[in-house]
């Protein structure tokens, strides 16, 4: 019990003290919201040519979480990386605590900010474009937000550890950006896919994030696949964690945690 | 009591070179190190760039495996048991990094308080005392960002000790510090000796080494070459005293000459922005300042002077040798 309010204790402080880090930062504030505005209003307007109304209610739910993606895909990758310029990654490594507990509040800060960009979005395609997106369950919405949110916190986490041996490693992240914008169905139904690319989407807990919060907006019943989206990211969080025991030990062995 | 157990340690690394055709080579960085340092004590490991002083620590704070060799912290294998080695020690290492830059020395410190589990009702009051102890209390809000490197170099120790660990390790922590901040490091360093503090320090400072640590181990080429209290190195490197002369002129042949007299140990020049200095090492009992300048007739000839060998006369002797 001591050990589970130690842990709780530690990833509190940690996300509060990481938040600090990224808000203090004007200029990556900004970031934050220009850039998904900027995808979105390319969305809107590819939308907005159908003429329908409920595609592009559509694309301003999938583009508002398509930005949280985007932002975690992109930052998560480097989020070890920065450590390591920083010079703090030794200092994490040797502390008596388990990396995990060190790098998912980095990854749970990230996933917050992310929300910025999420609400920046709805309310972007709100008062430019006049979409207006009804939420008919807003308890099961906000519940499908919050999942959505930890479980790409989650996948950040296991994405941060599986790069964290490389010093280019910050360009996988690049390179899942978009294959994620088509993967987790944010603007393009997923049916429309080849079988295995639905099978590889389903993977995914954002997939199931999405899904949820539409079918919150839509009044239909979301909690199985918040379930669905939950288990994903916790089963992320295991590997990330095994994961990151591994790769300690084999950075060690071969001295590759000081590269810069 | 030995606090710090190290036997045989060894460490390679591969180096690769080549595009098409990639050639790894194995490169060791440290070859059988060997030395124990006791409760209480302040241990200097000295030596030249790339002599393995950090890839022995690295081994020791349990941030890189031994390619062979053991060692132990308080009866912890650094190897088989690195989570109870870290609850035991402390890393401060010299330079900027290391620190949230965007945090408040403060925040930086609440951090590192977590990661070192320090209990939360102890935090307020470590934090407070270890702020005290190095200067910084007063500015703890303020953003490290805006800190001297000696600021910096301060609020490192504080976080090293957060979990007042049994042992220390100090990599080279007065590095590109001015000479002000400097002695006011070397001032915690005492005061933390003073307090009983066990300290491993690596430095580059030949006086910092001799006036704070008890004993010192030389390491060149990843082998430790002497080890001992800085009298006995000094004593058993250059068991006798140093003549520096200050000329003017080009030496020419003359150093070899002065190397070939009798009673002459090595004679070594430095070159200063007006004039050279002649060092010349010199047997215990032997008076070899006539020779000297006879041997250097018809060059301008400066400050004459006799005095006892530093430990920075021991250092490059070991390590030149």
């Amino acid at each position: 019990m001591n050990g589970l309010r130690r842990s709780a204790r530690v990833l509190f402080t940690l996300w509060w003290l990481q938040l600090k880090i990224v808000a203090v930062s004007a200029f990556d504030g900004i970031l934050n919201v220009i850039y998904p505005l900027f995808f979105a209003t390319t969305a809107f307007l590819m939308f907005g040519q159908s003429g329908n109304p409920e595609a592009l209610v559509y694309a301003g739910l999938g583009a508002a979480v398509m930005g949280t993606w985007s932002a975690m895909a992109t930052s998560a990758s480097g989020a070890l990386q920065s450590q390591r310029w920083q010079g703090t990654l030794e200092l994490l490594v040797c502390a008596p605590t388990r990396l995990a507990l060190a790098v998912l509040p980095v990854t749970a800060a990230l996933a917050t900010v992310a929300l910025y960009s999420l609400v920046a979005t709805l309310v972007w395609g709100r008062v430019v474009f006049g979409i207006e997106v009804q939420i008919a369950s807003p308890v099961a919405f906000v519940v499908a937000l919050a999942v959505t949110l930890a479980s790409l916190a989650t996948f950040g986490f296991l994405l941060s550890v599986t790069v964290v041996r490389y010093r280019t490693g910050w360009a996988l992240g690049n390179l899942l950006e978009y294959p994620g914008w088509l993967l987790c169905g944010f603007l393009v139904p997923l049916d429309l896919f080849p079988g295995w690319v639905q099978w590889l989407a389903q993977t995914l807990p954002p997939t199931w994030g999405m899904a949820a919060i539409r079918s919150a907006a839509a009044g239909q019943t979301p909690w199985g696949e918040i379930a669905v989206c939950a288990g994903l990211g916790l089963g992320y969080a295991v590997l990330a964690t095994i994961l990151s025991e591994r790769l300690v030990d084999s950075a060690r062995r071969n001295a590759t945690l000081a590269l810069t | 009591m030995s606090i710090l157990e190290a036997r045989e340690l060894r460490r390679s690394f591969a180096t690769t070179t080549g595009v098409l055709r990639r050639r790894t080579d194995p490169v060791e960085a440290v070859r059988g190190v060997s030395f124990h340092i006791d409760r209480g004590e302040v241990f200097g490991l000295l030596g030249p760039n790339g002599a393995g002083k950090t890839t022995t620590i690295k081994m020791l704070i349990t941030l890189l495996l031994p390619t062979s060799g053991s060692a132990t912290i308080l009866g912890h294998d650094v190897v088989a048991e690195p989570r109870a080695v870290r609850r035991r020690i402390g890393y401060v290492f010299g330079g900027d990094r290391g620190l949230y830059e965007r945090l408040s020395a403060l925040d930086n410190l609440r951090y590192f308080a977590e990661l070192y589990a320090v209990p939360a009702r102890e935090q307020a009051a470590r934090i407070g005392e270890l702020l005290e102890m190095v200067g910084l209390a007063g500015r703890e809000r303020e953003r490290v960002e805006g800190f001297s490197r000696g600021m910096r170099q301060r609020l490192h120790i504080a976080r090293g000790l957060l979990h007042d660990p049994e042992l220390l390790f100090l990599d080279e922590p007065s590095i590109g510090i001015d000479p002000v901040g400097a002695r006011e490091l070397r001032q915690t360093i005492s005061g933390l000796r003073e307090q009983g503090k066990t300290i491993l320090l690596t430095t580059h400072y030949m006086f910092e080494a001799d006036e704070l640590c008890d004993r010192i181990a030389v390491i060149t080429r990843g082998e430790l070459v002497a080890t001992g209290t800085p009298a006995e190195l000094k004593a058993r490197v250059s068991a006798g005293s140093v003549l520096e002369v200050e000329v003017f002129d080009g030496l020419g042949d003359r150093l070899s000459v002065v190397e070939a007299l009798p009673g002459v140990r090595s004679a070594t020049v430095t070159t200063g922005e007006t004039s050279q200095t002649l060092v010349v090492s010199i047997d215990a009992g032997a008076d070899v300042t006539g020779a000297t300048l006879d041997a250097l007739h018809g060059i301008r000839v400066g400050r004459v002077v006799s005095r006892q060998p530093t430990l920075e006369d021991a250092y490059v002797e070991l390590v030149g040798s």
